[in-house]
């Protein structure tokens, strides 16, 4: 029978190498995650209010940010900042940097999306019945914007980890760049390790993905 | 007599843990208008569903002439054609015009042709004044009128039989009676129809018999005079005063318990 | 800006740009067969092609394109799948996209109200006209906002198949960048070439969905 290329994973600390690899990918995903909820959720919040210049401003970020490809994104900081401004940021930071900005402009069409997805009759309705205008928030609004907020953003997260695969193309040493030196390394021993290694990559995301991914659907499911 | 044109013997219908009919026998004859009433939970809709398999029945039989009704049936496509069904939130196609939400299953089901059925569906819906609505779609007409297109699109069927599941219920109460007039009309005609309602005033004047139906059994069958005029059971008394409201002099009532308990009538 | 090398370059872009959205359209438009068969599937609750059509959406979801495409390219003719970079960057769109394309025709069909489906059957029409001629047309009007946002996003993705040996957009400005030095314009360039193809579709899309948002037909 022909090989599969598993048994590279066996050998030595492949396995926990490609392990790091994913890690590294994670850490900048994680960090990125935590910024752009902070930020994404401030800015959702400001964004609604009608305040001239910053508002148009604003929007073209959030335009400029939805409609362009994250490795685009990704080219600008790590060439153009590089080039602008002589700086020499790493991958690893200038990953931070877009992920932040993609998941911050995301974040805050979610939140902006939720606060608006309640009806005015039900303000109103709460108005008439004499709360006041931060009660109706505190306990009319938020309790319904959230329960469409949360879901979406634990969609967020999924995506901004599978996003993050793309600093491979910017150099920064992950699973599939760690993959990648491993099947070179193995060429000779194990000529088919590309299909067993890349089988595993694929599977190791899959189970980082998926439970986050069926949490959502789940608490959709149950608030919607 | 003649052989009814809808039977039905002995039908139960139960969900999971629930019975909603028990044991329903009912014949309807050939030009015949029954209208059923009953406080609102009591099978109604359930009852004109199963007639026409929209709902699976656990015993008994629902025959259209001599042909069975069976959910799951081959025949099934067929035996509905001869039964129309119109629904209380009327139902249009949101995609298609007026003519051609009549003209679908009059082509498709029944392979007629489009001509012959275009020129009578224009004369239904001069007779009902929308001929000018003909090529507007189903959110650019009211909600009377939409109701009016639906009887036209189940009258284009030619059916034996005309079921009714409530349809004014969701209704603005100026346009009920431009409906309810047509199914008056109807009625003249010696459609035979089956009429779930809650308007008394209307199943009064449009039926020849009334069905009582409570908690799933039949509980009168009667004509309109002797129903509404000398309710023989307690049921059908108790019914007829659920329509009824009546207070005590202004000042007495002290708040919403105080009030002398106005008879549970429900509409769903 | 130096324009002199601006215009130098510009039929270098332009072919990336065709490139880019060749394989992106024959990419969306095998996503969506492929989306359409998965939700038939479903739909229609045929055994074992519904459960296989539930594991590939989820396979196909909770993975990145990238590591997608690595293992088709790079991992399957392992074992006997050999395909040009083309053709590979096709099937990676394809095998994402279809999922997403899923989803969006089954909201659809799930919005279309029972009632009128039953409404449909009391008319006399079979399962199939019903679903033909009734349940099909409005479920598809109502998935248009879906299928577009996923074809914004499918192009998006497009910008990954560098790492195939595709000689796209990005992989013209990584080469330039690398040659000549020339950021800013390789940079510019790439961004107006991706606004070039998203803008028009973004726009067209935002178009189609205010017409379907507010009342489906008819206006």
């Amino acid at each position: 029978m022909q090989s599969l290329g598993l048994e590279v994973l066996f050998k030595g600390k492949n396995f926990a190498r490609l392990l790091g690899g994913l890690w590294t990918a994670l850490q900048i995903s994680l960090i990125s995650i935590a910024i752009s909820m902070v930020l994404g959720t401030l800015l959702g919040i400001l964004v609604g209010r009608k305040n001239g210049i910053g508002r148009v401003l604003m929007r073209c970020y959030l335009e400029f940010i939805h409609i362009m490809p994250q490795m685009v994104l990704l080219f600008i900081v790590f060439f153009g900042t590089a080039k602008a401004f002589g700086w020499n940021l790493s991958g690893e930071l200038s990953s931070v940097i877009v992920f932040s900005l993609w998941g911050t402009a995301e974040m805050s069409d979610l939140v902006r999306g939720a606060v608006t997805s309640v009806p005015v009759i039900q303000y109103e309705s709460a108005m008439a019945l004499g709360l006041s205008r931060p009660q109706v928030f505190r306990f009319v609004i938020l309790p319904q914007a959230l329960r469409r907020l949360i879901p979406q953003s634990i969609n967020l997260i999924t995506r901004m980890i599978k996003t993050t695969s793309l600093v491979l193309m910017i150099g920064v040493v992950e699973i599939l760049k760690v993959g990648q030196q491993i099947i070179e390394a193995n060429r000779k021993s194990s000529p088919n390790a590309a299909f067993g290694v890349y089988l595993t990559i694929f599977l190791l995301y899959f189970l980082l993905c998926w439970p986050v991914s069926l949490l959502a659907r789940q608490l959709e499911k149950r608030w919607g | 007599m003649a052989e009814p044109v809808l039977t039905i013997e002995h039908v139960m219908k139960k969900y999971e843990s629930q019975t909603v009919l028990y044991d329903v026998s009912l014949q309807v004859h050939k030009g015949e208008v029954i209208v059923i009433v009953g406080p609102s939970g009591s099978g109604k809709s359930t009852l004109l569903r199963c007639i026409n398999a929209l709902e699976e029945i656990q015993n008994g039989e629902i025959r259209l002439g001599d042909q069975p009704i069976r959910s799951g049936a081959k025949d099934l496509p067929q035996i509905r054609q001869k039964i129309g069904m119109v629904f209380q939130s009327y139902e249009l196609f949101p995609h298609l015009t007026v003519m051609n939400n009549i003209l679908l299953a009059p082509m498709k089901a029944q392979h007629r042709q489009k001509e012959e059925v275009k020129a009578e569906a224009m004369t239904l819906l001069t007779r009902i004044g929308l001929a000018d609505k003909a090529d507007s779609y189903p959110r650019q007409l009211s909600g009377g009128q939409k109701q009016r297109v639906a009887i036209v699109r189940a009258l284009c069927m030619h059916p034996e039989i005309l079921l009714f599941d409530e349809v004014t219920a969701a209704l603005d109460p100026e346009m009920v009676r431009e409906v309810l007039e047509v199914i008056l009309q109807l009625a003249d005609q010696n459609k035979t129809m089956l009429i779930v309602t809650h308007e008394m005033q209307f199943a009064r004047a449009v039926a020849d018999r009334i069905i009582l139906l409570e908690e799933g059994k039949i509980r009168d069958d009667t004509t309109p005079e002797e129903f509404f005029d000398h309710p023989k059971t307690e049921l059908a008394r108790r019914f007829l005063q659920s329509f009824e409201y009546s207070r005590t002099s202004k000042g007495d009532n002290q708040g919403l318990s105080d009030r002398p308990r106005i008879p549970s009538a429900q509409y769903s | 800006m130096d324009w002199e090398y601006v215009a130098k370059i510009l039929p270098l872009y332009g072919k990336a740009a065709v490139l880019t959205v060749r394989i992106g359209v024959l990419g969306i438009l095998f996503a969506i067969l492929v989306g359409l068969l998965c939700s038939v599937v479903r739909q229609m609750k045929i055994p074992v092609l519904k459960q296989l059509a539930s594991v590939y959406i989820e396979l196909s979801r909770n993975t990145p394109l990238l590591v997608q495409l690595f293992f088709i390219y790079y991992g399957l003719p392992k074992i006997g799948i050999k395909t040009d970079p083309e053709t590979c960057g096709v099937a990676g769109l394809a095998f994402l996209g279809g999922s997403y394309m899923a989803e969006a025709f089954r909201s659809g069909l799930e919005a279309v109200g029972k009632i009128q489906h039953e409404s449909a059957l009391s008319l006399g029409l079979t399962g199939l006209q019903t679903f033909r001629y009734v349940i099909l047309p409005q479920a598809f009007a109502i998935s248009i906002p879906g299928i577009t946002a996923n074809v914004i996003f499918l192009l998006k993705e497009t910008s990954v198949f560098s790492a195939i040996s595709l000689m796209d957009l990005m992989f013209t400005a990584k080469d330039q960048i690398g040659l000549y030095y020339k950021t800013t314009e390789c940079l510019v360039l790439l961004v107006v070439f991706y606004l070039l193809i998203l803008l028009p579709v973004s726009l067209l899309g935002s178009l189609l969905e205010r017409r379907v948002r507010h009342a489906e037909f008819g206006t």
